[in-house]
């Protein structure tokens, strides 16, 4: 690979995982209230967390530049506080790919969560659990097929944002050119196609290995939660 | 003071529910048709369900009341609660769903623990198994053993043997009968199995369209006619408490009770214990004169008390079988046909004729002394 292909695989790869491990605490969250709770505003909030699957991605890439930017009511407060800045940082694209993926995490989550039988919740607060040990010790460990699937979709789901990211924090190398920015860049230079042959190969092959992991993960997972052996192939 | 005493009132779509009760120690059966809100009363027990206006105490800790604002969340109630599904966490093992509610910090005062647990319910070769591996029968034997494991004040159990099979069923309920006669812990049973109550319970509370309908002995309750159209038991029957004598070497064996004893076949029942049986009332039949040259063995002189006419063909009579110091009055059904030929009325003197094979083991269960040592 060439040290631009590296370059914009690493910057890929940072930016995803940091996407993913950021918002996974706020999507278990936001999934147990949207599976476990009835409170007023549930539906308001279903809809704020669905909107970035639904909006065009160069939309929330302006509600982000306008939220978070410099001169953003958030973006400015960062900056003053903290002295972070997001715009045109790896980490802009970071928080655009985490946004992006948001629903689909959030999804796979609260599916997962409503598939586990609420009476076994119960039946452990009969013995005595608060409802915090409840969460540690039964709602999770069942959830976590779930919570595999949904870091494996809002992992691929960052390693392929490309609107809101182009949008929010530009396309700058080194900084924000993610392998799609990068592959956008070669073909609109003129004799980039093997550039971009490569690229596409290389985003694939980061898609499949993304997917056979979490494969041999979940299996794992579903022997331990059932205390059965793994299944050999399928 | 009793040890439960229960009042809680809560408006459903359905049904509303109105149910008090208080309970003591021993097997409280709660019985009643499905529909007739026993569950919704052990939730509301449990902090499950949330009555509109109330007043729940255990044991002297008040639990729930609406006057004084007092509701405690489930964990913090110390009751152990057996349910219908075995809801066993299936991401543990059977040790570790054991052991799971000892950890909420209970206090020890009572002495359970997991070698008799384990003793008493069978399940020490179980231990390493996952539930998923289980049979119905030994999930719920795991699942009742995770409750006492719990050290619970009392323990509720909601229709324990209802999502298995009659041969599971069968397999369960001499575990329970020991654990009623080894654990000193009072238990809420929901049933709406007559022979259950009969063979586990010491109290009954009668249900019906989510209200108690009453509440007394076993023995009182299920004789009671007038409250069949709550309990459904339209085979009404009799019970009564007796004494087990020596077995004869033909097999039969001699319930004693005031007034006589009764002849039934071979039951395996330890000489000397106090049962009481059922006797079902179109297993009675009512003759005017001593029959002679009959295979009934059990022939008892008495007195009619009521005849209550019924729908349909059959009549029901009150019989009282015992001496003129301690009446023991029994129910036999008979057709309205035989009861209007041989004119039976309040104060006919009649036989009443048992069959020693009318009574199986079904019938009999433990009496108002046993258990609870």
């Amino acid at each position: 690979m060439t040290p631009v292909e590296i370059e914009a695989l690493r910057l890929s790869l940072k930016v995803a995982l940091w996407a993913v491990g950021v918002s996974l605490p706020f999507g278990v969250l936001v999934a147990w209230l949207l599976a476990r709770r009835e409170f007023p505003g549930k539906l308001l909030l279903d809809g704020i967390v669905h909107l970035p699957l639904v909006v065009p991605p160069v939309a929330v890439g302006y509600l982000l530049l306008v939220v978070l930017g410099r001169n953003g009511a958030v973006g400015g407060w960062l900056y003053d506080w903290f002295g972070i800045t997001l715009i045109f940082t790896w980490k802009g694209a970071a928080v655009a790919a985490g946004v992006m993926a948001f629903p689909l995490m959030v999804r796979a989550i609260r599916l997962s969560m409503e598939a586990v039988d609420a009476r076994l919740e119960t039946a452990a607060r009969t013995l005595g659990a608060s409802p915090l040990r409840v969460f540690l010790g039964i709602t999770l460990p069942l959830i976590a097929p779930g919570i595999l699937a949904g870091v494996v979709l809002a992992f691929a789901r960052s390693l392929g944002e490309f609107g809101a990211t182009i949008t929010f924090v530009s396309n700058i190398p080194g900084q924000t050119r993610t392998l799609p920015l990068a592959l956008y860049s070669v073909m609109q230079t003129p004799g980039g196609e093997d550039a971009a042959v490569r690229l596409v190969l290389i985003s694939i092959a980061l898609a499949l290995a993304a997917i056979f992991a979490s494969e041999i993960i979940a299996r794992r997972l579903t022997a331990r939660l059932t205390g059965k052996k793994p299944r050999r192939g399928r | 003071m009793s040890l439960i005493e229960f009042s809680a009132q809560r408006r459903f779509d359905s049904i509303t529910i109105d149910a008090s009760f208080t309970a003591d120690a021993g097997v409280t059966a709660l019985f009643g048709a499905s529909g007739a809100g026993k569950t919704t009363v052990v939730n509301m027990l449990a902090g499950l369900e949330r009555p509109d206006s109330g007043r729940i105490v255990v044991g002297g800790m008040v639990l729930f009341d609406s006057d004084q604002g007092v509701n405690l969340a489930p964990e913090h109630r110390r009751l152990g609660y057996v349910f219908q599904e075995d809801r066993l966490f299936p991401h543990f093992s059977v040790a570790r769903n054991l052991t799971y509610g000892g950890k909420g910090g209970y206090t020890k005062d009572r002495p359970v623990d997991m070698g008799l647990v384990t003793k008493l319910l069978g399940l020490a070769h179980l231990l390493d198994r996952r539930p998923a591996t289980l049979s119905g029968g030994e999930k719920q034997r795991v699942a009742i053993g995770r409750a006492l494991l719990a050290n619970p004040a009392i323990l509720l159990m909601d229709e324990p043997m209802a999502a298995l099979d009659a041969t599971r069923r069968a397999e369960i309920l001499p575990f329970l009968e020991q654990m009623r006669e080894q654990l000193d812990i009072p238990i809420v049973y929901v049933s709406h199995n007559v022979d259950e109550v009969l063979r586990l319970a010491d109290t009954m509370v009668v249900m019906g369209e989510g209200e108690t309908k009453a509440s007394g002995p076993v023995a009182e309750i299920l004789s009671r006619i007038d409250l069949r159209q709550w309990t459904g038991i339209h085979d009404a029957g009799t019970v009564i408490t007796a004494t087990v004598g020596d077995q004869a070497d033909d097999g039969l064996t001699a319930l004693k009770f005031n007034g006589g004893a009764l002849q039934v076949a071979r039951l395996h029942l330890t000489p000397g214990r106090q049962v009481r049986l059922r006797i079902h009332a179109k297993d009675v039949s009512l003759a005017l004169e001593k029959p002679n040259k009959i295979s009934v063995l059990n022939i008892f002189p008495g007195k009619i008390l009521e005849v209550s006419q019924t729908k349909g063909a059959q009549a029901d009579v009150r019989v009282d079988i015992g001496g003129a110091s301690w009446p023991v009055p029994i129910w036999a059904q008979v057709t309205k046909r035989s009861a209007t030929d041989l004119g039976l009325a309040p104060g006919t003197k009649v036989f009443a004729l048992v069959k020693a094979l009318a009574v199986d083991r079904e019938d009999i269960g433990p009496g108002p002394n046993t258990g609870h040592s």
